[in-house]
């Protein structure tokens, strides 16, 4: 059972994260609009309020913004919603950020429908295809608060536009301090002979909860955490691809453009393989509570087990 | 060297620019006349009276920064930097084509000089936002250049960089609007009416001169003024003519993205040329 207690929100990792990037590294500067208390981006500005700019509500100008500062060798990590800095901001990105291939990190918080009652406008389901489509992106999404934390510290010494998602709702803890990390390298989560699923992001807290129902009716997949979208693990796929014949991908994000969409396209071309991809068709997200939400998207664990079986043996 | 002297050097120039705009555009079969002949004035001033660089080191950190918000009069920035010798002349004839480091839109991953890629309206400020603020918080005394069409103004991101930068007092920002009254639909008053323009910007904060953009004396007397103020961006409000030194384009907004083919285009260059001799 999960104790409610070890339940932490990935973008308190973001947060810490920034805490360390301020006293290891005076470039790191931290934008946001508006939004700070709820992206955790408030805690940095509190400690080093001469490298924090709130620029109000608007994000075209925060992009913008980071831009320029990105031009004079700052490491602009430039944060709100990813419904807002993915979608109003697109054109800043693309024409700005990418086309001059700065070094721009977009941090979007509220990913997927677990955002719960705030409902569609709120929850971002298309940010990863609007920036993994991007020449010169790169796009991690990580699992939860540990993995946030490391992949915010790794960005800053990357080079080059990032986007880097997050969200809102205390989720479980599913690597720790020791595991290791680093973005473009997949992580093999549990090893299994039946099939492999591959997910990217907190709904990863499910697919580790389905693990154990899936183990009571015989079934051990391998899981994968993809948690760098962009660029994807190419060698993991294939070797696992070739392995298993079967993948299955779950995320929360549009079925279009997302992780199982990468998965596909890159499958489809280098080890053709059969698929399922376990995320959100065409449609909208809606209010109601993450867990509700979770299970009538077909994303909770439970529905996962279900799904995986039936894929397993019925194809 | 006398400040008439000065003038009639940078009239010399603009003409010399003016030429190699038409020529290049011409040459490419493409291109946008119209807003690179009305700024090329202004170009003049700040390449060859204002700023501070080093053609040969394009990234000196001392330089002053120049961003070009209205990308798609890059002939205008192209005749500049090859004239300031941030690359060979010989480039300006591949403008637009395939493989050259002439695109259509500035690409500043191909061009010395270039600070950043536009082309897309309405962003320029908010980057030169950004570089200004982080002059301010390293302490470095260069200054923000921008240079921006009228119809550009129609884009809600402007005035919200126009927000932050007197919020943030940045009086190492300059921002030139090229106010030459036309946009690709027509009159800027019938398209989407910005008067009174001045007050806009006053009503941000921000430091307003209004000048003729033609005005060689106006424009420099104009960025001198710009150094002295303190504590808010200053905007140059240019009056202008679109299309200006070349007769049959003046005013006329169907040149605003059209290049001169056969007979029209010896006809520029003959004009062009006569006056610059």
């Amino acid at each position: 059972m999960q104790n409610k207690q070890e339940l932490v929100p990935i973008r308190d990792g973001y947060g810490k994260a920034l805490l360390k990037l301020g006293e290891i590294n005076p470039d790191v500067i931290v934008l946001d609009a508006d939004l700070s208390t709820s992206t955790r981006s408030n805690w940095f500005a509190e400690k080093y309020p001469e490298r924090f700019i709130d620029v109000g509500i608007a994000e075209q100008n925060m992009v913008n913004i980071a831009a320029g500062l990105s031009m004079e060798g700052k490491i602009p990590f430039a944060t709100t919603y990813g419904v807002f800095i993915c979608g109003r901001a697109f054109d800043q990105i693309r024409n700005t950020v990418c086309y001059s291939n700065l070094n721009v990190k977009l941090v979007g918080s509220h990913g997927g429908i677990s955002v719960g009652p705030d409902g569609g406008s709120h929850q971002t389901i298309e940010d990863i295809a609007l920036m993994r489509i991007l020449p010169n992106m790169t796009v991690v999404v990580p699992c939860d608060h540990i993995q946030a934390y490391k992949a915010t510290l790794q960005l800053a010494e990357l080079k080059g536009p990032a986007y880097l998602r997050l969200a809102r709702e205390p989720t479980a803890t599913i690597t720790s301090e020791h595991c290791e990390f680093q973005i473009g390298k997949a992580d093999i989560m549990t090893e299994g002979n039946d099939i492999v699923i591959i997910f990217a992001g907190t709904i990863g807290a499910e697919v580790i909860k389905a693990v154990p129902l899936l183990h009571q009716k015989n079934i051990y997949p391998t899981v994968i955490n993809m948690h760098t979208i962009k660029p994807i693990d190419k060698d993991v796929l294939i070797k696992y691809a070739r392995k298993f014949g079967k993948i299955i991908t779950i995320e929360e994000h549009l079925k279009a453009g997302g992780l199982g969409s990468a998965v596909a396209e890159f499958l489809a071309e280098n080890a053709p393989t059969k698929m399922r991809m376990f995320a959100i068709d065409d449609r909208f997200g809606e209010s109601g509570q993450p867990d509700v939400l979770l299970d009538a998207f077909g994303l909770s664990a439970e529905k996962i087990c279900q799904r995986v079986e039936k894929f397993l043996y019925e194809g | 060297m006398e400040r008439s002297e000065i003038i009639t050097k940078l009239q010399k120039k603009a003409i010399s620019i003016r030429y190699e705009i038409i020529k290049m555009i011409g040459k490419a079969g493409s291109g946008h006349p119209g807003g690179s002949l009305s700024s090329a004035d202004i170009g003049v001033a700040l390449f060859f009276y204002q700023m501070r660089y080093q053609a040969d080191n394009p990234k000196w950190e001392k330089r002053d920064r120049f961003i070009l918000s209205k990308g798609h009069a890059a002939p205008l920035l192209y005749a500049l930097l090859a004239q300031a010798n941030f690359f060979d002349k010989k480039h300006l004839s591949t403008f637009r084509q395939y493989k050259s480091i002439l695109q259509g839109h500035p690409a500043s991953y191909l061009t010395p000089g270039v600070e950043v890629s536009t082309g897309s309206l309405g962003q320029g400020l908010s980057i030169a936002v950004g570089i200004a603020l982080a002059g301010k918080m390293d302490k470095k005394s260069y200054n923000v250049y921008t240079l921006h069409g009228d119809g550009e103004l129609d884009e809600g991101q402007i005035w919200e960089s126009a927000m932050f930068a007197s919020h943030k007092k940045l009086d190492n920002l300059c921002a030139i609007i090229d106010r030459n009254h036309l946009q690709i639909d027509g009159v800027t008053e019938v398209v989407m009416a910005l008067e009174p323009l001045v007050q806009k910007w006053q009503a941000f904060g921000w430091h307003t001169i209004a000048i003729d953009g033609h005005n060689i004396g106006q424009i420099i007397s104009a960025f001198d003024e710009f150094l002295t103020i303190k504590d808010k961006p200053t905007v140059i409000i240019a009056k202008t003519v679109k299309g200006k030194g070349v007769s049959f384009m003046e005013n006329k907004a169907k040149w605003h993205g059209k290049a001169p083919k056969g007979e029209l285009l010896k006809k520029a260059l003959k004009e062009l040329s006569t006056k610059k001799d």
